[in-house]
């Protein structure tokens, strides 16, 4: 219990300090209403749109008030989303609050994500145990090629790649874009690559350490069936590993959509990101970095609740 | 009597780079109903193997019987050759009519699930038992074998157990499906001796219980000598001699049997000796040993005072210190020049941390530790490195204290270097003297660990502590590892070099025998505190403490007319001296029986 009063603590600090590095990278990189309304704007529209979103006021008065809202989760509003032209006039009226915009796209992110996860775990579990209980077979030469490829090869260039031959050369699948259960396959195949990759190898990995394990040899004096000895005795041992590599690459997963959604022109976080971040949207940039920063933090509380799940001696809480 | 089991002419092969390795060799074996059949041998004689390709296990180890025939007669009387036998057939025998219980409890149970899973597990596949009926069963095997309440270990991990509980539950779920043949391959040598007593026992009473024969796998002939009705003795993979265990124990025929027989530590050799005594190695050329007895210094080289070693344990809410385990209580004693000072216990007895504590690898919490005179606790680090120039450790894992990417050379010129003694041509010079001083070959130097046998390996790691010429060295279980007849071997040589050198030891065992004949003085170690201490003589022929005299008597005399079965007891429920932070146990009070013997006085405890 201490325990986790402890890592949600944490958790929550290492969440201030990335909402703080992004407001202040947000200043660092120039003023940001120029940034904004670009180098042609007249001085009088700067000095509206500084007035307005209190980019006059002393940094550390910005700063708690962005904290300050932060907390009760105001983030503000957009400078442009809402609206095709910037109106000169009331700039204080402008936008739409940026939580909204940024809720509006997580489903989008959430469902890509999930497809890919949902290929990668199974894939690269299966892959790695069909490997590590055959070592040095033919099958295992094959899983570690495979694994190899997927965590090596550049995701645009595998998107690119898969898009001239799903959808330009063959015509099955569409090139981008978001509707139907066809739109979702080659993102998601472009996402789950490294993961596959990964899980793989560490499945393999850990699946063979555990297979050399005396229980292993216990279990088959017992007379249980080689399926039972690698999915139940051996899997169950090998998960802490397997599950800390899912989490990072669930983490991994958040950042990766950024530039897969851009190619395939998905509608989630990652291409809002990509825009807000082409527009100098501050409040918007700051909001979705905040909520891929928090839905990174709670995948690694997540996986940390996993490991006392599957392994008794983490939930008891005395080693050895 | 129809054998239950007959090996013939059982051949194992191991494929490796460069030519097939032949572990197993012209072994004809039989197992009569209810028997106890000991094979005996040290490592690599091909003993284990044996009773791998018997179980058809090998050929997950890359192993593949070769040739020779295993017959099994099962329980319905049919005579089954287990090498025609197909896997799902042969997984109905496994764990069913062949039970296995493996050397190192621990880790023969899966750390993932419960006992109660684990146990029920195999009844639930060979018999088809419901949940519930297997939940009962487990529950009459656990009160079977005797553990102590058994309702609440069925819920417990083995984590949660200790090395003889965890064994018990091995055994337990060995015997679930009333197999006609226990295969018990070394089931105590990772136990300590009071434990491995009463695992014997179980095993012996379970027997004569269930008429189940019993195939004991083991190195120890003093195990042998209390548990068998036949013995079967293997070397390099070939079987050199079977017959009962009279005949084996008292006229043993090979030469390699006597060798083996002769190499084992009896307790009581030593009565009315006063100097620790050569091991006896026959066969073996012993010119350059020393003959004559060797006598304790004067001179206190090492005096430790009242000390004190706890460890925290964490909890609450800010990980606060909520109670601490006593690991070293109060402990005093001195060694002398040329002495060695033998300190024996169990594990978890706190022997371990006090040598530890003596080259600071554990900072003591109170005490003093003198050495030369010189208090070493309030040393600082920089000076530390200075005095244990002359202080070293030899460690019980040859394979883990040694750095496998380190070839033998720089390996043992590390110190030297460290401490800037020697460079160039000189150090070599020195390293090759040093092997000559642990006889081992001078074309070793390029060598690497991966390439010794453990007994090289411990004679490099004792080179190793002798680089910098040390006066004292802490030898934490440096020969528990090793097969009897390199023990004795390294035994020879660690007393030869205290002779040569003037070494004095902290020779820290668990094994009496061997602490009968090398030791000076003793110190029995009981949940942290000296319990008793005196001169060899004192200990083994006048022990005076319970607990002394329970460690005595637990040691397997090689009597084949003392045999294991009256000895069982239950398991005890070990209490690791954990306190609440902030208790005092107050300080270890002793009286002195006999000039020099000093027995703790119990009150303490």
């Amino acid at each position: 219990m201490a325990y986790f009063v402890k890592r949600i603590v944490n958790s929550i600090l290492l969440l201030l300090l990335t909402v703080s590095f992004v407001f202040l990278a947000g200043r660092l990189i120039g003023d940001p209403a120029l940034n904004m309304l670009g180098p042609g704007a007249s001085d009088l529209a700067l000095e509206k749109l500084r007035q307005a979103a209190g980019l006059n006021d002393p940094l550390w008065q910005q700063y708690f008030r962005y904290i300050g809202n932060l907390l009760q989760g105001d983030f503000g509003v957009s400078y442009r989303f809402g609206f095709s032209v910037l109106p000169s006039e009331d700039l204080a009226a402008i936008g739409q609050p940026v939580v909204a915009i940024v809720l509006e796209r997580l489903p989008a992110t959430f469902l890509l994500a999930a497809v890919a996860l949902g290929l990668a775990v199974p894939l690269g579990v299966l892959m790695g145990v069909a490997a590590a209980a055959n070592p040095r077979s033919a099958i295992d030469r094959l899983v570690s090629a495979i694994a190899l490829a997927g965590v090596s090869i550049v995701q645009f260039w595998l998107g690119l790649m898969l898009i001239v031959l799903f959808a330009v050369q063959l015509g099955w699948l569409p090139t981008g874009g978001y509707g139907d259960a066809r739109h979702v396959i080659l993102p998601a195949l472009t996402l789950a690559a490294r993961p596959i990759g990964r899980i793989a190898q560490i499945t393999r990995s850990a699946m063979l350490d555990e297979l050399s394990k005396p229980y292993v040899v216990t279990g088959r004096a017992k007379g249980l069936s080689e399926g039972r000895i690698v999915f139940l005795h051996a899997l169950r041992n090998a998960a802490v590993p397997i599950i800390t590599m899912i989490g990072d690459e669930l983490s991994a997963l958040l950042t990766g959509a950024i530039l897969v959604e851009k190619i395939f022109a998905w509608p989630g976080i990652g291409l809002l990101i990509i825009d807000s971040l082409s527009r100098s949207d501050l409040p918007l940039i700051q909001a979705s970095i905040a909520v891929v920063a928090a839905l990174v933090v709670l995948v690694n509380l997540l996986v940390d609740l996993a490991y006392r799940v599957v392994n008794p001696r983490i939930r008891l809480g005395q080693g050895g | 009597m129809t054998p239950l089991v007959s090996i013939d002419g059982l051949r194992v092969e191991f494929p490796a780079v460069g030519g097939t390795v032949v572990a197993v060799r012209h072994v004809d074996l039989e197992i009569r109903p209810g028997e106890v059949l000991c094979i005996v041998g040290e490592s690599g004689s091909g003993k284990s193997v044996t009773s791998l390709a018997l179980m058809q296990l090998t050929r997950f180890s890359g192993g593949q019987v070769a040739g020779g025939n295993l017959t099994f007669v099962c329980r319905d009387g049919e005579g089954l050759d287990l090498r025609a036998v197909d896997e799902s057939r042969m997984r109905q025998i496994r764990g069913n009519e062949i039970g296995m219980v493996f050397q190192e409890p621990m880790a023969a149970l899966n750390p993932a699930y419960t006992i109660g899973w684990q146990l029920a597990e195999g009844l639930m596949t060979h018999r088809g038992l419901s949940k519930r009926e297997a939940r009962e069963r487990s529950l009459e095997l656990l009160n079977r074998v005797r553990i102590p309440d058994p309702e609440r270990r069925l819920k417990q991990y083995p984590h949660e157990l200790s090395g003889g509980m965890c064994q018990r539950v091995v055994i337990a779920m060995a015997l679930a499906c009333e197999p006609r043949l226990l295969i018990a391959d070394e089931p105590t040598t990772a136990l300590d001796v009071t434990v491995q007593a009463e695992i014997l026992a179980l095993i012996d009473r379970l027997r004569r219980e269930t008429g189940a024969a019993v195939l004991l796998i083991t190195h120890d002939m003093a195990v042998v000598a209390q548990m068998a009705d036949r013995v079967a003795v293997m070397h390099g993979g070939e079987l050199v001699e079977t017959g009962s265990v009279r005949q084996i124990i008292l006229q043993p025929r090979h030469a390699y049997t006597r060798a083996l027989l002769a190499a084992v530590p009896k307790i009581g050799e030593m009565a009315r000796r006063s100097a620790p005594a050569r091991m006896k190695i026959p066969g073996a050329e012993d010119r350059d040993g020393i003959d004559t007895p060797l006598h304790a210094g004067e001179q206190r080289i090492l005096e430790v005072e009242n000390l004190t070693k706890r460890f925290p344990v964490r909890g609450g809410l800010f990980g606060r210190t909520i109670a601490n385990v006593h690991a070293v209580e109060d402990v005093t004693f001195h060694v002398q020049e040329t002495e060695t000072l033998a300190m024996v216990g169990e594990s978890g007895s706190g022997k371990s941390t006090v040598g530890r504590c003596l080259l600071r690898l554990d900072d003591p919490d109170a005490g003093e530790i003198r050495f030369r005179g010189q208090d070493l606790v309030p040393l600082s680090r920089p000076a530390m490195r200075d005095r244990f120039r002359d202080l070293q450790m030899i460690f019980q894992d040859p394979y883990g204290s040694l750095n496998p990417q380190m070839c033998v050379l720089d390996q043992i010129a590390e110190p030297i270097r460290n401490y800037g003694l020697e460079r160039g041509s000189a150090l070599e010079d020195r390293v090759a003297d040093l092997l000559d001083r642990v006889r081992m070959p001078r074309q070793f130097l390029r060598r690497y660990p991966s390439e010794l046998s453990g007994g090289q390996r411990q004679r490099v790691a004792i080179a190793r502590a002798l680089a910098v010429n040390p006066g004292f060295i802490v030898a934490d279980e440096a020969v528990s590892s090793l097969d009897v007849s390199i023990q004795a071997q390294v035994l020879n040589l660690m007393m030869d070099l205290q002779a040569d050198l003037g070494l004095s030891y902290l020779f820290i065992s668990h094994d009496m025998a061997v602490v009968e004949r090398v030791a000076h003085r003793v110190a029995v170690m009981f949940r942290g505190r000296i319990v008793e201490i005196g001169r060899r003589s004192d200990i083994f022929e006048d022990p005076r403490h319970s607990y002394t005299r329970t460690l005595l008597a637990a040691v397997p005399t090689m009597d084949p007319a003392d045999r294991i079965s009256h000895r069982e007891t239950d398991a005890r429920v070990l209490h690791t001296p954990i306190h609440p932070s902030g208790y005092d146990p107050g300080p270890s009070r002793y009286e002195e029986v006999s000039p020099g013997h000093f027995l703790l006085q119990d009150s303490v405890q």
